[in-house]
């Protein structure tokens, strides 16, 4: 294939050899997982069934598209990679510049647009399914990218201070009363609290071993939700929270209700426009936090320190403080969002914070690019507006028959975008890294250079 | 008692690996202004001398202690240690026991820095991000401990301006401005260990301790590095140990010179001293002293 490629001529041979190769390789895999399989029938009897059409058309389409791609693909991409770099062209600084006034332009704009295309009754699902869905993973994902992505610390169990959040507003909102304003502020600073507890012992872990402690903790803390009955109702979750006010005014059908207070019709969409816009605050007051931090000490020494642990102890730095202030400050905005998940949905329980949502919350940080703002933004759209829309593909069980179901395949729909990122861009969309501070000229520095923490 | 101005005074050091001694009862004393340099065959444990000065080693017998100012403070050394304290500051000086402090407390109030014989930059960020990262605690003060840094109080940019000029300040006297917004990563590699030099600068020590810093470097770019670092020295009255392979460094630039050979101190004094010395000479040639003469004649020293 290489010489091939060289040389401009087609290695019919070769291409012919690694289809054979593809299709045994195919052939071995399918076999056991599609040709065979076990139905239970009428009496409950297990039956083995056949399925050779399906099996056999499989492997041709495996053992065809290696051949086409050694044919044909491979060595126009070996072409490519001789041709010279060209730099980069204009136009594409003039995007970069103008992403985010664009970006934030439409996301405040969003539900507008939404009203106007889908109409009022429609444009429901599309902010509360798919804006609002989508900002609280944005913001998680700007949380956790404090944690693993500037301080380089991997933390598998980042959805325990989401769930601590979360708790802690529905807890005190039923117990209390007390308003989602005041305990908004309080979630943050409960979870962060949590967020140094664990990270007092796991600081002499690095690597694997803070991966797999973080882990734990994430499980303990969602074992003891499920059975500290007493105070949290186990498997049932707590219900009817309080939902958040508009300053005071519920959005209820009542008098004293905010369609009233404004002479308005009532209509639910008041309360989801308003929850559209307090979790895009929210998030974006996470991101300008973040982006702030990045040019103060703290945020260099969280880079620094994911770059060389040992290097930043000679300069003085006080790792233990510094590793600490990540944990509190990435916890502190995962209790931010629970709380707001919180008074979104009215209801928790365990299920909600489930091992699978933190990782979730860590692909799409990975797949976004460690420590970029905008990568975790294009991920989370990708990630979970992409599951989303699976529900809207209707016109599917047309062409493969009644009892498809689209959302099924989420999940493998999720594995080969993981694979594909590993494969063409492996340190994830936004792989380059924006200096803090510059003298003359910001040059943006290649993923090469830049180090992904080993805790 | 020390001399007027020893900087940092070794007594009875000793470190101990399990059943390995890696240092046996060392003792000497750095003066200021002087640069000193730590030679001896490979495995002697000059680096383990190093990481117990700069804290990443408690020592497991000995006292370590470093002073600045007036040389009175000296006189507290005795009560210092009885105190069980790890130092003492008084508005004439300062005196701590280096052996007592976490390795980020050796950099940061004893001011001790250092740099590694496997070069530590951090690679991602760029030259000027290296030298800002140094004076991490200096305007961790000034940012109000980041609450009024993500406020935006004027008297942090005051603060980052300043820290900004120094760091320029700093490259443009080792030759490496033109590179200030390059990765660390991405400069030649005599550039780094430069770096690293101004790096450990940047954090204003009181004495700079270099592991090897003319390892893997050119002749001509090592008198370029004996030239800086006898400017430093003379510039800021900074004292300097060295750990040094290169005899052309080590001669040429040192004030006095420490050998050890297995974690035992074999010789110390002037370049000239130990140049002469028999015990050095059978320990670099490896043989037993007995057996330097005959060997010498062998080679034609």
């Amino acid at each position: 294939m290489a010489a091939g490629a060289h040389t401009g001529r087609v290695d019919m041979a070769g291409a012919l050899r690694s289809a054979g190769f593809t299709g045994v390789v195919a052939f071995g895999l399918f076999l056991p997982l599609i040709a065979f399989k076990t139905d239970v029938d009428g009496s409950n009897q297990l039956v083995l069934t056949t399925r050779w059409p399906l099996f056999l058309a499989l492997v041709a389409v495996c053992s065809a598209s290696r051949f086409f791609y050694a044919l044909l693909v491979g060595p126009w991409l070996a072409r490519r990679a001789l041709r010279p770099a060209r730099p980069r062209p204009a136009w594409r600084n003039t995007i970069a510049n103008w992403l985010v006034p664009c970006g934030i332009g439409f996301l405040v704009l969003y539900p507008a647009i939404v009203f106007f295309t889908a109409g009022f009754s429609g444009g429901q699902k599309w902010i509360d399914n798919l804006g609002v869905q989508i900002l609280i993973y944005v913001m998680l994902g700007w949380g956790l990218n404090i944690v693993v992505g500037l301080a380089g610390l991997l933390d598998l169990g980042y959805v325990a201070f989401y769930a601590v959040g979360a708790y802690s507003y529905a807890l005190l909102a039923k117990t209390f009363g007390l308003s989602f304003w005041l305990l908004l502020p309080l979630a943050g600073i409960l979870s962060s609290f949590w967020g140094v507890l664990l990270g007092f012992p796991v600081l002499r872990l690095r690597g694997d071993y803070l991966a797999i402690v973080t882990l734990a903790f994430g499980e303990i803390i969602r074992l003891i939700l499920i059975n500290w009955v007493a105070l949290t109702n186990g498997y049932a979750g707590i219900i009817s929270i309080p939902r958040p006010t508009f300053f005071g005014i519920p959005f209820t059908a009542g008098d004293d209700g905010f369609a009233a207070v404004f002479g308005l019709p009532f209509s639910p969409l008041y309360r989801i426009t308003f929850l559209y816009y307090l979790i895009l605050a929210l998030a974006l007051i996470t991101c300008f936090v973040t982006v702030r931090l990045r040019r103060l000490p703290i945020g260099r020494a969280w880079e620094a320190l994911r770059e060389d642990e040992i290097a930043c102890r000679s300069l003085g730095i006080n790792t233990t403080n510094t590793k600490l202030t990540a944990f509190a400050l990435g916890a502190m905005f995962a209790g931010f969002a629970g709380s707001f998940f919180a008074a979104r949905e009215a209801f928790i329980s365990p299920e909600s914070f489930t091992f699978i949502e933190s990782a979730t919350i860590l692909s799409i940080v990975v797949l976004g690019g460690m420590g970029s703002q905008i990568g975790v933004v294009i991920a989370a759209i990708v990630m979970i507006g992409g599951t989303e829309l699976l529900r809207e593909l209707d016109f599917l069980k047309d062409v493969f028959g009644p009892t498809f179901d689209p959302t099924q395949y989420r999940m493998l729909l999720f594995g080969f975008a993981l694979v594909a990122i590993m494969i063409w861009r492996p340190r994830g969309l936004i792989a380059t890294r924006e200096p803090s501070v510059f003298l003359k000229e910001r040059k943006t520095i290649s993923a090469e250079m830049v180090k992904e923490g080993r805790g | 008692m020390a001399a007027d101005d020893t900087v940092l005074r070794v007594e009875h050091l000793t470190m101990r690996f399990g059943g390995l001694v890696a240092i046996n009862d060392l003792s000497f004393e750095v003066e200021r202004g002087t640069i000193t340099a730590l030679i001896g065959p490979n495995g002697a444990g000059k680096t383990t001398v190093f990481n117990c000065i700069t804290g990443f080693y408690k020592p497991t017998e000995g006292r370590i202690a470093l002073h600045r100012g007036d040389a009175t403070v000296w006189h507290a050394l005795d009560a210092l240690t009885d105190s069980g304290k790890r130092g003492i500051v008084r508005p004439d000086g300062a005196l701590f026991l280096l052996e007592r402090m976490p390795d980020h407390l050796v950099a940061q109030q004893a001011r001790v820095a250092r740099t590694f014989q496997n070069i530590r930059l951090f690679p991602g960020m760029t030259v000027l991000e290296n030298l800002l990262v140094a004076q991490h605690n200096a305007l961790m003060v000034a940012s109000g401990y980041t609450l009024l840094g993500v406020l935006g109080f004027p008297s942090y940019a005051a603060a980052e301006r300043a820290a900004l000029d120094k760091a320029r300040g700093w490259l443009d006297r080792f030759g490496l401005l033109a590179r200030a917004d390059d990765p660390a990563g991405d400069l030649p590699y005599g550039a780094q260990r430069r770096l690293e030099v101004v790096r450990a600068m940047c954090t204003e020590p009181v004495l700079l301790c270099l592991d090897e810093p003319a390892a893997g470097l050119n002749p001509r770019e090592s008198a370029e590095l004996n030239d800086l670092l006898l400017g430093i020295r003379d510039d800021h009255s900074l004292s300097i140990l060295l750990i040094e392979h290169d005899m052309s460094v080590v001669m040429g630039i040192s004030d006095s010179v420490v050998v050890l050979d297995y974690g035992v101190k074999i010789a110390d004094g002037t370049p000239e001293t130990v140049r002469n010395d028999q015990k050095v000479i059978a320990a670099y040639l490896g043989v037993a002293d007995e057996d330097v003469a005959k060997v010498e004649a062998a080679v034609g020293l």
